[in-house]
């Protein structure tokens, strides 16, 4: 009895294992910059390129960060989301735009829409590395203190929004 | 594509040599271009002994983009970026250490081919060696128990007589 038990048993917990594997999304790593300081940048706004916004700037608010561009089809399907949080006053969305032409950039916000309160530009996605940014779009929750709380990785979507990101800028937007 | 097949149909369908014969320099003229004004190479970095160096360094790098690929191979955008960074890290006289842990801060122990022994990796890296000893281990059971099932099985006398008397039994029939 054992001789067939053993086998059947082992088959089941393979089989188990590869199941999970199955529903695991292996493009979706971790970041390790969770709970750390956002990193510091200093970059140039898009639509007044000669005008600078520092990110030490928002210290003191609940803000995201949402990385985007132009040639990125998956914003595309984000974008109307973020303009409706934009316009719900829940909380400030900045833009960058990530490796991107600024024409073609300008022309697809007002295309799209805005949501930014500002867009700031990343040319050669130096920044982009600094936060781990490895695909558009990708989506920041940066508390008071200037600390990564949460990233989006992907396009943003409803069921995010409402389980997971809003509940936490309202509980962030608590602390002092 | 389909204006290069119908030219190559009227081509071919001409009777005369001499327009055929046009056309087929006509048609190679519409053909051939496209190696003539493929991109220019991109330069490979002027210090081959930083190039060599980034190469060891980006053979166990994952490219976050292109999963299966290492840095050092893939051509996509974000390895394209890495690259460069590593370059610019080591102009800088930054370690190996140093810029391998700088990538590691920003995306995670999932950059490494090699990850590192922490207590979640342990069974990443002692599961073989576990399931090797399990294997092991069966082997030695299973040879075990198969001498003692195909060691000489020992006959009693009353056995051996009767067995010779039903041999000499048959004998007889056959005699007959």
């Amino acid at each position: 009895m054992m001789r067939y038990l053993i086998p059947l048993v082992a088959f089941i917990v393979l089989a188990a294992f590869l199941l999970v594997g199955l529903t695991l999304n292996p493009r979706q790593v971790p970041s390790p910059l969770i709970d750390k300081p956002a990193p510091i940048f200093q970059l140039n706004h898009l639509h007044e390129p000669d005008r600078l916004m520092a990110s030490n700037d928002n210290l003191g608010k609940v803000w995201l960060l949402n990385v985007w561009a132009s040639w990125c089809v998956a914003c595309r399907d984000e974008h109307p989301l973020l303009v409706q949080l934009a316009n719900s006053g829940i909380v400030p969305i900045y833009g960058l735009n990530y490796k991107d032409e600024r024409n073609t950039a300008l022309q697809w916000l007002k295309r799209y829409g805005d949501p930014y309160t500002i867009s700031i530009v990343d040319t050669d996605g130096r920044v982009g590395i600094d936060y781990g940014v490895y695909g558009v779009p990708e989506t920041y929750v940066i508390d008071k203190k200037g600390i990564i709380r949460h990233k989006q990785i992907g396009p943003v979507t409803v069921d995010a929004l409402q389980k997971t990101i809003i509940p936490l800028i309202i509980e962030l937007q608590k602390q002092v | 594509m389909f204006k290069n097949n119908y030219l190559y149909r009227f081509v071919v369908s001409r009777q005369s040599n001499g327009i055929k014969g046009l056309f087929l320099i006509l048609f190679l003229f519409l053909v051939t271009p496209s190696v003539g004004w493929s991109k220019e190479a991109i330069p490979v970095a002027e210090d081959p002994i930083i190039e060599k160096r980034m190469l060891a360094l980006t053979m166990d790098l994952r490219c976050l983009v292109c999963q299966n690929e290492s840095i050092a191979d893939s051509r996509a955008d974000f390895s394209n970026d890495i690259r460069r960074e590593i370059r610019e890290q080591i102009k800088a006289n930054k370690t190996d250490q140093e810029i391998v842990q700088f990538l590691v801060d920003r995306y995670g122990d999932f950059v490494l081919y090699n990850p590192p022994m922490k207590p979640t990796t342990i069974l990443l890296w002692f599961g073989p060696v576990i399931l090797f000893l399990i294997g092991l281990g069966s082997l030695i059971v299973y040879l075990r128990r198969r001498r003692v099932q195909i060691e000489d099985v020992s006959l009693s006398q009353v056995q051996l007589e009767r067995a010779e008397a039903l041999l000499n039994e048959n004998k007889k029939g056959k005699n007959v």
